[in-house]
């Protein structure tokens, strides 16, 4: 290395500490805690993970810290280079093996992605050529169910809330549930934005209490209903027996009560 | 002096007061107009869509030539799609309005099926002409109820505001001359909705569910012992039985308990006592085991479902719980359609949930013939630009809700990895999907 690009290293390196200040930047030299790491997983061993096959040079996607399609190709590509057991786990040999065969710098990859940059961690090819882009916000990413953005599910998580905050759990993944099915039925919008804001659909809609901010709850209840459980038995409707009006509400047949709401047909 | 004082302010502030009221009348009229304006635009939207339909439809009879049948069709298809938005737009949910959405959804389905298929090799059968000249006659009977409501709409000045209000004070038969024209227009519907049943082609059926549940009913004392028996570390009084009505798709009984800050639920079938749903509640702390620890405690749940072999297809991590998806196989052969979903909390390993409802719905023991086409055949449709990195024999559903056997491709390009499903009979591609779950973290709290 020479000593024009030693220069030019220390430099942007400094320059990259600085809106950090008083951080000491602290070469790392621990590995992988002792966890198998598979496919869907996230956090910082992924991070790693990624950081380390993509210095190899398995892995080309961003280092985000969700073992997604892109990770689990690279890592079985690099067990068939290796001569290990092809299976797309991450267990004990295979981080040995990653661990003699590359370097980690996770000062430099943690202070990418707190800090919202494009960067590759590519082995032999200099730092400072392997960022670009300045975000404002994290580059890390996070699992989504297949079909659905954070936004979409912010959206159900909204409106489950102000329509179920009081019910019990059951009750709330119930009505994220009831919206899902209406999605998928063909007498309703087919899509989650058409039926949250159907006139006249929801009463949490018309009153705006969907604007409050709902709770972790009524986002994992949406999470839950998302990803396969629907304890209304698919249910279409429900109303609370206590102050429902409509009299044709009555008339449509009926699953069972979870809290308060009646879930029917 | 004083008075005159008083007399002077209560005089500026009667008359502030005034402005500033007529102000926010004005205000209000504002807003109200615009909601007014935008159910005025999706209900006139509607009747032209209709109305296009119903042209439509009727060309479509009138041609003969193949080259022109499948765009008219795809046509047909679009209109309906924005019929019934327009329809959703409307403020009419709570009257049983479901019909003309589901009438609206029948033609599109028609089209649908009608224009992806090669018309010139497979051509509009007697049957389809038959239904289609029927869907023309109800389009146009529709077309004219509500050119009828648009008419007296337009002539009376009428404000779907009203039917807003008319709808909100519980007094549905009101004298509402768009409420009681759309009432007309949905028992047009519902009369013909009988004749189309007939015909063989009909909506989507929610009769033949779980259809092939195996086992004795059993009773309420039994339905407790299982429910004991899943719902772990509860004691049987402290679980409350429920059974469901009638509107439910299979009788099941709901067994629930609450606990503190733990509380439980669960459904099972009435016949043979299958679990559908499973759910605990309780705080999770944060993650302290791995996604492949929690993975294996899932695998370990539901060997007791008693099922031969389930293969896990999917394993993800949200934040401190792990949700993993299971299909029945046999001979090598994933049933995708008879799939069984675990929830593990990461920070013990306690499973937090089972869903099992869609195996439940549709498992049974299919006769699966051998795939005409060879491995090597079907690797062939793919498109040579992808990488195929693993391949299965696979049952899905497709399109057109049938149960097809095909082969499953993982592939890539670039960065991108996609699931392609050829039809092991016929080498049609019957569905490709980018393989997509995650996104960048946006902030929690906006």
């Amino acid at each position: 290395m020479s000593r024009k690009v030693k220069i030019i290293l220390v430099v942007s390196a400094a320059l990259l500490l600085l809106p950090l200040t008083e951080t000491t930047y602290v070469e790392p030299v621990q590995a992988f805690s002792n966890q198998v790491i598979q496919q869907g997983a996230t956090g910082e061993d992924v991070i790693e993970l990624q950081s380390r096959l993509q210095y190899l040079g398995f892995y080309n996607g961003a280092i985000d810290g969700v073992f997604g399609w892109g990770t689990y190709w690279a890592v079985r590509n690099f067990q068939y280079e290796f001569g290990l057991e092809i299976d797309g786990l991450v267990g004990p040999q295979v981080k040995d093996k990653l661990v003699q065969a590359s370097n980690y710098d996770e000062g430099y990859v943690k202070e990418q992605i707190r800090q919202g940059n494009q960067f590759t961690h590519y082995g032999g090819t200099e730092r400072n050529q392997q960022q670009t882009q300045q975000a404002n916000q994290p580059s890390a990413a996070v699992n989504v169910p297949s079909g659905y953005s954070q936004n979409d599910i912010q959206l159900m998580a909204n409106a489950v809330y102000g329509e179920a905050r009081g019910e019990p759990y059951v009750g709330q993944v119930a009505v994220a549930a009831v919206i899902l099915n209406r999605v998928s039925s063909p007498s309703f919008p087919n899509n989650v934005a058409g039926v949250i804001f159907e006139p006249r659909a929801f009463t949490a809609v018309s009153d705006g209490q969907i604007w409050l901010t709902p709770n972790d709850t009524a986002r994992e209840a949406v999470l839950d209903a998302i990803n396969g459980w629907d304890p209304s038995g698919e249910a279409m409707y429900y109303f609370n027996p206590n102050t429902a009006t409509s009299s044709w509400i009555w008339s449509r047949p009926q699953i069972k009560q979870i809290g308060k709401h009646i879930f029917c047909k | 002096m004083i008075r005159w004082l008083t007399i002077i302010v209560l005089a500026i502030s009667t008359v502030g007061l005034g402005v500033w009221g007529y102000k926010e009348n004005q205000d209000k009229n504002a807003v109200l107009i615009q909601a007014e304006n935008s159910y005025q635009r999706a209900f006139h939207e509607l009747t032209y869509n209709i109305d296009l339909l119903n042209d439509k439809i009727g060309a479509t009879l009138a041609m003969n030539s193949r080259q022109q049948l499948s765009p008219q069709l795809a046509e047909i298809w679009k209109i309906t799609s924005e019929a019934n938005g327009d329809v959703g737009q409307l403020p009419l949910t709570l009257l049983p309005f479901n019909k003309t959405e589901e009438f609206l959804y029948e033609i599109g389905d028609f089209a649908y099926r009608t224009a992806v298929r090669d018309l010139e090799k497979k051509p509009l059968s007697e049957e389809e002409v038959q239904k289609l000249k029927q869907l023309h006659e109800q389009s146009g009977e529709i077309n004219h109820e509500l050119r009828k409501v648009q008419n007296v709409v337009l002539k009376d000045n009428l404000r779907w505001m009203d039917v807003q209000l008319a709808l909100a004070t519980t007094d549905e038969t009101g004298d509402n001359t768009i409420v009681n024209g759309f009432q007309t227009v949905e028992k047009t519907v519902d009369g013909y909705e009988k004749a189309t049943a007939e015909t063989g082609i009909s909506t989507p059926g929610t009769n033949q569910k779980f259809r092939y549940l195996k086992g004795n009913d059993i009773s309420k004392q039994e339905a407790e012992q299982i429910a004991g028996k899943w719902l772990e570390k509860v004691k049987p009084e402290k679980i409350t039985i429920t059974q469901s009505g009638k509107g439910s798709d299979v009788p099941v009984y709901t067994a629930a308990f609450q606990n503190g800050e733990r509380n439980g639920y669960m459904d099972m079938t009435v016949k043979g006592g299958h679990p559908l749903t499973i759910m605990i509640s309780r705080p999770v702390k944060k993650a302290n085991i791995s996604l492949h620890e929690a993975s294996n405690k899932a695998v370990e749940y539901v060997e007791q479902l008693g099922i031969d072999s389930l293969e896990m297809v999917e394993s993800t991590q949200y934040d401190q719980v792990g949700v993993f998806r299971f299909v029945y196989t046999k001979d090598d052969i994933r049933f995708y359609p008879d799939a069984i979903i675990v929830k593990v909390a990461l920070d013990n390993g306690e499973i937090l949930g089972l869903s099992a409802r869609e195996y439940y719905n549709s498992h049974t023991e299919r006769q699966i013939d051998a795939p005409s086409l060879s491995e090597e055949e079907a690797r062939d449709k793919v498109n040579p630009q992808l990488e195929i990195q693993e391949s299965h024999l696979s049952v899905i559903e497709n399109d057109l809700q049938e149960q097809v056997l095909c082969y499953e491709f993982l592939t890539t390009l670039d960065n991108t990895t996609y699931r392609i499903f050829i039809n092991a009979e016929t080498g049609d591609e019957e569905k490709v999907e980018t393989l997509k779950q995650t996104e960048i973290m946006f902030d929690k709290n906006v």
